[in-house]
């Protein structure tokens, strides 16, 4: 082979072709083992929309479901709790959910849901993700006290639409998962 | 300004990792000989099987379950949920029977050509070495589908230590880890499988790579190049490995890759050589 007749031009083609068309197919080969990374079937599937008889919560009641590893509260608010509710917004952060939207378009509202008295939020602190406690009693905490949700870690606190106060750690209002109700007793949570 | 930059990085690296030396010592002057046909191939062939089942074994440990309660099912979790993961275990299986295909092969030429013969006695003997550890891999992979084919093939091959006198009897129960094979079994076959088998063999082919490319490969013609040199020491009758030999292989690579994928996607059990149907019962 005669060394000075070579087409370096023909050469360097061959090679930028043959890396290009290796390399679409390593992008190819990659792809089963990123997509295997995903939530498998089964934790799709576990992690499906949930539903609750809401018409067997009593007034006042806190029921704590399992959403995705994550704790959710249904409460139902007394008639009394959700007139407090458009009472206290110069105490609150973000009083209509402006600022950084923490709920469904359909919850966005003075109390945070679709029914008045039907409350559903995932109970994670929006601080540092402890559990607050439901505290919905008058002066419960303390004196100036008008129902919510009080974390035990940092003592943030929130109302009874999960609105946070002024003042506490918390920066913001707690999540409303997306949920519809089904009928007049179902309420199905997980699912727009 | 760039070039020299790259130049100079270069430079210093190559001056505490000997990145230069090793690549022409193994590669773009490392002469091979120039009539190499077919039957070498399966040289790189090997190499690569052996990288698809690491990188497919790696992907399955993400989603078995060791366990003989949980393996089974386990397993058909990635076939049926998992994501690609019936692509991944197809892959890991096909690639099992293919890396053997391909040994043999290797072997085969080996027979043929006589690549076992002086000066390439230790060459032959570190492969029959990495043979019997692919033999006692793929024995220990097989248990851990915990299929029936699974449980009594391990049953039946930890049995054969018991026809040693004396020793035998308590030899299998230290190997099972209990009267019988169970997840005790499971767990150290397991272990061995995806940690220690896969350790050994990256240091045998180590050795078997050194001491090839210390003797040299042999060819069909069997001539020694080594004995027949220019007077700048290039072995007249051989050819650079890279980019010679690299770019023949990468031609082997994608016809091989043809085939194998052939078999994953079309026929994955192989008329039922490659997994056969009483694996896909749980063991009982």
């Amino acid at each position: 082979m005669d060394k000075n007749n070579v087409d370096i031009q023909k050469r360097r083609a061959l090679i930028v072709a043959s890396t290009l068309v290796g390399g679409i197919g390593a992008g190819f080969a990659a792809v089963p083992f990123i997509a295997s990374w995903l939530p498998s079937a089964r934790a799709k599937a576990m992690g499906s929309a949930i539903e609750i008889d809401f018409t067997s919560i009593e007034e006042g009641q806190r029921v704590t479901l399992d959403w995705r590893g994550k704790p959710i509260f249904v409460i139902k608010r007394s008639k009394e709790s959700v007139e407090t509710l458009s009472k206290i917004s110069e105490r609150l952060r973000d009083p209509l959910s402006n600022e950084i939207s923490q709920q469904p378009g359909y919850a966005k509202n003075i109390h945070r849901s679709i029914k008045e008295d039907i409350f559903v939020v995932i109970g994670i602190c929006t601080h540092l993700g402890c559990v607050p406690l439901y505290k919905p009693k008058k002066g419960e905490v303390d004196s100036s006290w008008v129902g919510g949700f009080f974390c035990p870690c940092h003592g943030s606190r929130f109302d009874l639409a999960g609105r946070v106060f002024k003042g506490v750690p918390a920066p913001c209002n707690l999540v409303v998962p997306p949920h519809k109700y089904l009928s007049d007793k179902i309420l199905r949570i997980g699912e727009e | 300004m760039y070039k020299n930059l790259s130049d100079n990085l270069f430079n210093w690296l190559n001056k505490r990792l000997p990145v230069k030396s090793f690549y022409e010592g193994h590669m773009s002057n490392y002469y091979a000989p120039k009539n190499f046909n077919f039957w070498y191939y399966f040289g790189s062939l090997a190499m690569l099987t052996f990288g698809i089942q690491i990188l497919s074994g790696i992907w399955l440990a993400m989603f078995y379950n060791p366990s003989s309660k949980d393996a089974f099912d386990s397993v058909e979790y990635i076939m049926r949920d998992v994501k690609f993961g019936w692509l991944i275990r197809y892959i890991h299986s096909t690639g099992a029977s293919f890396f053997f295909i391909v040994v043999y092969l290797h072997i085969f030429r080996g027979f043929l050509y006589g690549s076992y013969r002086k000066p390439r006695e230790l060459l032959w003997i570190i492969g029959v070495i990495i043979y019997l550890c692919l033999m006692a891999e793929c024995f220990f992979g097989y248990l851990l589908p915990w299929g029936n084919m699974s449980f009594w093939g391990a049953q039946v091959i930890t049995s054969l230590f018991g026809a040693i006198p004396i020793l035998g009897e308590p030899l299998v129960e230290w190997i099972r880890g209990d009267y019988t094979v169970s997840g005790a079994t499971l767990n150290r076959f397991f272990s061995l499988h995806v940690s220690a088998m896969p350790l050994v063999f990256v240091a045998v082919i180590v050795l078997h790579l050194t001491a090839l490319h210390e003797v040299g490969s042999s060819n069909p013609d069997g001539i020694e190049i080594k004995e027949k040199k220019s007077i700048d020491g290039v072995p007249l009758d051989g050819i650079p490995f890279h980019p010679y030999y690299t770019v023949k292989d990468l031609f082997g690579v994608s016809v091989f890759l043809f085939a194998f994928f052939a078999v994953v996607f079309f026929k994955p059990d192989f008329f039922g050589f490659f997994l056969e149907a009483p694996n896909f019962t749980p063991a009982d």
